[in-house]
């Protein structure tokens, strides 16, 4: 039996049919799978803080994070406080590193709300690492860092990574050649002012052995996604200056 | 005989010579400028392609009788977005590293015009086990250009093969550059992936003149 197609009763419900079927099995796999995926970002995030602080199995000139197994209690054992700043006030949570900076940073939109800026404090041998999370824009989409810090914001580890910069050129923020150059750049000049850090085109230091310029060499052919690393090191490591005006003064 | 008849073995074959989706039929084109300034992603673009190719066609050719064909074009982008979230689900859940890399080019998947190029010429209008074969086989046309652009760009833009340094270093100026040769950051950006394929076409069509139009 032959049906006719181009009815339009036939178009219709056929459009219906197809929408509930499409979208049943979407949600039910959607729904099923929910759990699993939360997990695995939690763990992704106590890996790149850890990365950041320099716990990895980086070999040669890969990126290689600790084993998802482990990520949990080298993240007990390294991170001995968390906390979030809000305002003047400076809270102490055990969860904190589940805060959400993208919702974080929405919220804030509204001027009679105060963000919160939440930090990581570990200890690795004798050193204090201050680890902070940032996210700005690329060239397509979002793009985030974990920073971490020692008490005068000179930077001790770095892990950048992105949701959909171009493959082979902005992607590659988060390859060794361009993450390993922000160790040791400093954050404030002589002064004790913010500079802040900026991917440069023109600082002719491929190997980034001057420390104290605030330039880090760029990526060739990704203009925008370094610009997009420039400007969310400005606009987020500043709000953390009172924090360690604080530190310091104790 | 074979596994395939001639007929059958024709759908595989001819996508990687002369009915090859980006150089005669010149689909897909966007992508293969996009993501060709690395073998690496080149080649996961590939894979991605032939599996929603694949079962893509499948899908279609199995529903082509009861499709109205006023909404066809709709049923079509359905089609390739539900699969490809699905995958992307799957990805994520299971194997959370590879989602990862992957994520860039779901987008691209879906906006793929090869995809869309063979629901339309071929799926709608073939049986199951044909339509099948004709997925695999633009999929792979596809990816053999894909791997032959990446390849040279990879190599003369970044001096590199899948991230392993072939010239020596660059900045070190051992290997190759101690001779004083540079990379060619030009080969990164994408219009150079256009004159890639242009010379891929422009061998292709010296080689075989039949296809020459005129």
């Amino acid at each position: 039996m032959a049906i006719n197609t181009d009815k339009n009763s036939y178009t219709i419900l056929f459009a219906i049919g197809m929408v509930i079927i499409v979208g049943t099995l979407l949600a039910a796999i959607d729904s099923s799978l929910k759990e699993k995926i939360k997990t695995n970002k939690i763990l992704e995030k106590q890996q790149n803080i850890l990365y950041a602080i320099g716990i990895n199995n980086n070999e040669g000139n890969s990126v290689s994070f600790v084993s998802t197994d482990q990520a949990p209690s080298l993240f007990e054992e390294y991170i001995v406080s968390q906390i979030y700043i809000q305002g003047d006030k400076i809270v102490e949570d055990d969860e904190a590193y589940l805060i959400e900076v993208k919702k974080e940073k929405a919220l804030a939109k509204d001027p009679t709300y105060d963000r919160r800026l939440p930090l990581f404090i570990a200890q690795r041998d004798s050193v204090r690492y201050y680890v902070a999370p940032i996210r700005g824009k690329g060239l397509w989409d979002a793009i985030w860092a974990y920073i971490a810090m020692d008490e005068n914001m000179m930077i001790l580890g770095a892990y950048f990574d992105h949701k959909a910069e171009t493959p082979g050129l902005g992607a590659n923020i988060n390859q060794r050649f361009f993450m390993d150059d922000f160790i040791g750049e400093k954050l404030l000049d002589q002064n004790e002012n913010f500079k802040g850090i900026k991917v440069s085109k023109t600082n002719l230091d491929p190997r980034n052995e001057i420390k104290d310029d605030h330039e880090v060499d760029a990526i060739a052919g990704s203009t925008i996604t370094g610009d997009g690393v420039s400007s969310m090191i400005k606009s987020d490591l500043r709000l953390y200056i009172p924090y360690f005006k604080k530190l310091k003064q104790n | 005989m074979g596994l395939l008849s001639k007929r059958d073995s024709k759908l595989i074959l001819d996508p990687l010579s002369d009915n090859n989706p980006i150089t005669i039929q010149v689909l897909g084109i966007c992508s293969a400028l996009a993501i060709t300034a690395e073998l690496e992603a080149s080649v996961v673009m590939s894979i991605a392609v032939l599996f929603v190719m694949g079962i893509g066609n499948v899908v279609i050719s199995l529903i082509r009788n009861i499709v109205p064909s006023r909404i066809k074009i709709i049923v079509q982008l359905i089609v390739i977005a539900t699969l490809v979230i699905i995958v992307d689900l799957v990805l994520k859940a299971y194997a959370y590293e590879l989602s990862k890399t992957l994520s860039v080019f779901v987008g691209l998947i879906i906006t793929n015009c090869i995809i869309m190029g063979r629901f339309e010429a071929f799926a709608l209008a073939n049986g199951l086990w044909r339509s099948f074969l004709d997925g695999i086989g633009n999929a792979f046309g596809y990816a053999v250009i894909l791997v032959i652009v990446g390849f040279f760009r990879e190599l003369l833009g970044a001096g590199t093969l899948w991230g392993y340094p072939v010239f020596g270093d660059a900045i070190d100026k051992t290997g190759l550059y101690a001779w004083g040769y540079e990379n060619n950051g030009f080969m990164l950006l994408s219009p150079m992936a256009l004159i890639v394929v242009g010379i891929i076409i422009w061998i292709q069509r010296s080689k075989s003149t039949h296809l020459i139009e005129d």
